[in-house]
């Protein structure tokens, strides 16, 4: 299931201006890969183009190549939806469907996409998908509530729920808890501790406890002031990042001495 | 060619591919060319109702006098097309610059009050009631305007006629049912009046917060601050409020239809009978027994009315629009 | 003691500065205020007067044979003739104007809020809000000569009335349903494309999907604004005095414009010795339709409201 995503020299516009310049990484199939650092680095903005989600806002455009399995994303004959089935994704505030039950929101990429789902099937999923998510045993009694009506961690987890049922290879998440309570916060990271088994996760935190307690693999993004572009300052194994990186910079914002 | 020891390094050419956002597929970019074809739709409406009236109104805009005169109720004898429109534009303009002159300073006083004056709680229901006099069907406030506040403002009329007969609106015999351009301006202008609040009403609340503290902070009464910082701030918005009720009034037919006693006068005295009428008022009069030429006759001058509010419509907008930009500029 | 009187003194000059009235200003405030709150009640008048005898007019008239007869055969001052031609002719031509005008006008909305970029969404945005200005009569006026071509002058039936209605309508729709289209949160289309959702399947599944108790309001207000238009179906679909469910074949009535009918055929002539006669039966008439007409517009208004406030999902 689990895929690896090599990105070759990728510099991300809004427009004219280029707000992330000359990434080059390698993210590891099943594993955590966090990014780290300070605000409007451009930490939001490089994931999105992981799955092609940066073309969603008008006028963005990428350049340079991400493969996923040496194909690349980018390539004249792939399809950006289909791209997006296969890389799922998770936003910063739970946005569960407000017109849907709890049952339709995790179904909501196979219905939504008007595929046929046979009752038990279905059903079949739903559990799954929420056990997966480990929201099973809160929810099950009440599968056909609104999906609105769960408290915010629920709803998050609701959320990556909706994302693992459509079976992707790999789930983004933008930084997942920052809108939670300190409880919900630790259900998630518990959670992505189990989905990395079968699933290549990368996880934007603002939080570098949260990045050195579940990632594997820690990305530093810096910028020099505002207006110019983000960049990959360091990528290592999470221990070496926060005990021993190789950039000054690195030191200083794992130090907390600024940021 | 020279030969060096060390053969240059195979540079990996990086491949720039720009990527935007138009990647839609199958039945994602149909749907788009639908969607942007209804877009597109709107304005062929527009241009195919100006077309439409052009052309059924051409033969009457070439015709002789002569021909226009058989063929058309009231038309003047030996005029041209102008001399036969010219009185209905002026009575057109005169009943929508009037109601508009009654109806701007009541929609201003009743849009600072909705949006600064009533309590806070009981605002949003008071402007849905000024709302509901929008609601109302055009044809019963004609009707209205017929039996009930013809005879109401008739007193007025006299009186007015009476102590101010030397001013020329005021001028001329009093009509005593009061069926009169003066009636007609009053219900148009309760017409218009929620328009017109409804808009001012906006920018009013618009108004930065920081400006009205500021002016009550230099110990300005309530007054004074919506004199100093929201009356300045909402200028423009009144104008172009104003100027989208005028281009309703222009258009507005059965209120008219059904109270004014027409005449096509270039006359000023607007508590006299028989004075003036409105272009819409006159086609919905005479449309349905037209036929022939009177019909394009009809039509040309429901082609000069769509020009005149037109002409209105989109000067209010465009200064709307200016004013969007401004405050998005901030 | 000096200081003593110096405290007082400057209490006193405290007390006299918090406190002092500059009167003018203090007046002009107050005759503001009253002016404003004036102008509200000067605005509450026609409304409570116009309600009020529509009301009051309309009740005497109104019956379950008004509302279940036409007037076919009715001279005169017989009082035994009802509306429900006009009422059959508002509900058929209104309807038709709305299966014209919605699906339009939703289809605009969506290219503006979801697509609409660049001169075309510009000049679209800014020609809905001038069409909005047309004079009603003048979309008659236009449906009555767009007709005329495929049908030679003198045709009138319904659709003409629906086109014309739907010139007047589709801005309105289109207005409303934008501002309902862009309350759909950002989140919600991006959530469904990160599922890999195409553009269209999530437009129509979700943002159409949670934006319906909205739209549904937009329609029901521009349905109220419409339906009370007399002028363009006066020149677009002409009078009749029976019964005609055909929106496609022959002359219809429709309850303005039969209030402006009623309103012009003035006093009938009664005998003295006449039974059955009512001398102002036409005005009651038209009253009597008012007050249909007013009631259907506030129930559609009421309700377009309603549904809103108790369908709308919560989207934060
Ligand atoms: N929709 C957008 N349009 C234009 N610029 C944007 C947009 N979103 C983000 N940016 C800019 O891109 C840069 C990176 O932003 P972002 O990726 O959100 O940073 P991070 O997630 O690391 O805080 C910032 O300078 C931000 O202003
Ligand atoms: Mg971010």
């Amino acid at each position: 299931m689990a895929q690896r995503i090599d990105v070759k020299d990728v510099n991300i516009y809004y427009g004219d201006f280029r707000a992330v310049e000359g990434v080059t990484m390698t993210v590891d199939p099943k594993s955590v890969t966090a990014f780290i650092g300070p605000s409007g680095c451009g930490k939001s903005t490089f994931l999105r183009t992981l799955n092609r989600m940066h073309e969603v806002i008008p006028g963005a455009y990428v350049e340079g190549k991400v493969e996923l399995e040496g194909v690349d994303l980018y390539g004249d004959d792939v399809d950006p939806v289909a791209v997006r089935r296969n890389i799922g994704m998770v936003f910063q505030r739970p946005n569960p469907f407000p017109t849907m039950s709890i049952k339709d929101n995790v179904l909501a990429g196979v219905k939504l996409n008007n595929r046929k789902i046979s009752r038990s099937d279905a059903d079949y999923l739903v559990e799954s998908s929420l056990r997966g998510a480990n929201l099973w045993n809160e929810v099950k009694d009440r599968l056909d509530r609104p999906g609105s009506g769960l408290s915010g961690g629920q709803q998050q987890r609701l959320c990556i729920a909706r994302a693992i049922a459509v079976k992707p290879q790999v789930v983004l998440m933008d930084e997942p808890c920052s809108a939670l309570d300190p409880i919900s916060t630790l259900a998630i990271e518990d959670l992505i501790q189990e989905l990395k088994k079968d699933y290549t996760i990368v996880i934007v935190t603002h939080n570098m406890q949260q990045a050195a307690r579940v990632s594997d693999r820690t990305a530093f993004f810096n910028i020099a002031g505002t207006g110019k572009p983000g960049k990959l300052i360091e990528m290592n194994d999470t221990a070496t990042i926060f005990s021993s990186p190789a950039e000054k910079a690195t030191e200083d914002y794992v130090s907390g001495r600024f940021g | 060619m020279t030969t060096t020891d060390s053969p240059p390094a195979p540079v990996a050419p990086v491949r720039r591919r720009r990527s935007s956002g138009d990647t839609e597929r199958g039945f994602s970019r149909t749907f788009r060319w639908i969607a942007t074809g209804a877009g597109a739709l709107i304005l062929a409406t527009l241009a195919a109702v100006a077309l439409f009236l052009i052309v059924r109104a051409w033969p009457a805009m070439t015709a002789s006098s002569e021909a226009l005169a058989e063929a058309v109720p009231r038309y003047p004898d030996d005029t041209s097309f102008i001399a036969y429109v010219g009185p209905l534009i002026f009575g057109t303009l005169l009943a929508a610059v009037l109601a508009l002159l009654i109806a701007t300073p009541v929609a201003m006083g009743v849009a600072l009050f909705i949006s600064h004056y009533a309590p806070r709680r009981l605002a949003q229901a008071l402007g849905y009631l000024v709302d509901l006099l929008a609601a109302i069907p055009s044809v019963v406030y004609g009707l209205w305007g017929f039996t009930v506040l013809a005879p109401v403002l008739a007193p007025l009329w006299t009186w007015l006629n009476n102590w101010f007969g030397w001013f020329p609106l005021f001028a001329g015999d009093v009509s005593p049912t009061a069926r009169t351009m003066a009636t007609v301006a009053v219900v148009l202008a309760v017409m218009i009046l929620p328009i017109i609040t409804a808009v001012s009403r906006e920018v009013f609340l618009q108004t930065p917060k920081l400006h009205e503290e500021a002016a009550l902070a230099l110990g300005a009464t309530r007054w004074e601050m919506v004199r100093t910082a929201v009356l300045p701030f909402g200028q423009s918005g009144v104008i172009s409020a104003a100027m989208l009720g005028l281009g309703r009034a222009l258009g507005e037919t059965m209120a008219v239809l059904m109270i004014l006693s027409p005449g096509f006068l270039y006359s000023f005295k607007i508590l006299q009978a028989a004075q003036q009428q409105t272009i819409a008022a006159y086609i919905a009069l005479d449309f349905p027994e037209a036929s022939g030429l009177a019909v394009n006759a009809l039509i040309a001058t429901g082609l000069a009315l769509f020009v005149i509010t037109l002409a209105v419509n989109m000067a209010a907008r465009a200064i709307v629009a200016r004013r969007k930009e401004f405050s998005g500029a901030n | 003691m000096s200081t003593d009187t110096t405290t007082k003194d400057s209490t006193e000059y405290t007390r006299a500065l918090l406190t002092t009235a500059e009167p003018r200003r203090r007046r002009t405030d107050r005759i503001m205020a009253g002016l404003i709150w004036s102008a509200f009640a000067l605005a509450m008048i026609p409304l409570v007067s116009l309600l009020w005898t529509v009301l009051f007019s309309g009740a005497g008239r109104m019956s379950v044979d008004f509302l279940q007869y036409s007037m076919r055969g009715i001279f005169g001052g017989d009082p035994s003739g009802g509306i429900y031609h006009a009422i059959m002719g508002t509900l058929i031509i209104t309807g038709c104007a709305t299966l014209i005008s919605v699906p339009i006008g939703i289809l605009v909305a969506i290219y503006l809020v979801e697509y609409g970029r660049g001169p075309l969404a510009r000049a679209v945005t800014f020609f809905v809000d001038v069409m909005t200005g047309i004079p009603s009569i003048v979309a008659g006026l236009f449906a009555v000569s767009l007709f005329t071509i495929f049908f030679g002058p003198g045709a009138r039936f319904g659709l003409i009335g629906a086109v014309a209605l739907s010139v007047l309508m589709i801005p309105v729709v289109v207005r409303s349903c934008e501002e309902m289209l862009k309350l759909v949160p950002n989140e919600l289309r991006e959530a469904s494309y990160a599922l890999g959702v195409p553009k269209w399947l999530t437009i129509v599944r979700i943002v159409l999907r949670t934006s319906v108790a909205g739209l549904t309001t937009s329609v029901l207000l521009a349905v109220a604004r419409v339906i009370g238009e007399t002028a363009p179906l006066l020149v677009a679909v002409g009078v009749t005095d029976s019964i005609n469910f055909d929106p496609s074949e022959g002359r219809m009535m429709t309850l303005p414009v039969f209030i402006y009918r009623q309103y012009s055929q003035g006093q009938a002539p009664c005998r003295e010795d006449q039974v059955n006669c009512v001398a102002d039966i036409a005005l009651q008439n038209a009253w009597g339709a008012a007050l249909t007409l007013i009631a259907i517009v506030m129930i559609l208004n009421i309700a377009g409201r309603l549904v809103n406030r108790w369908f709308a999902p919560k989207t934060r």
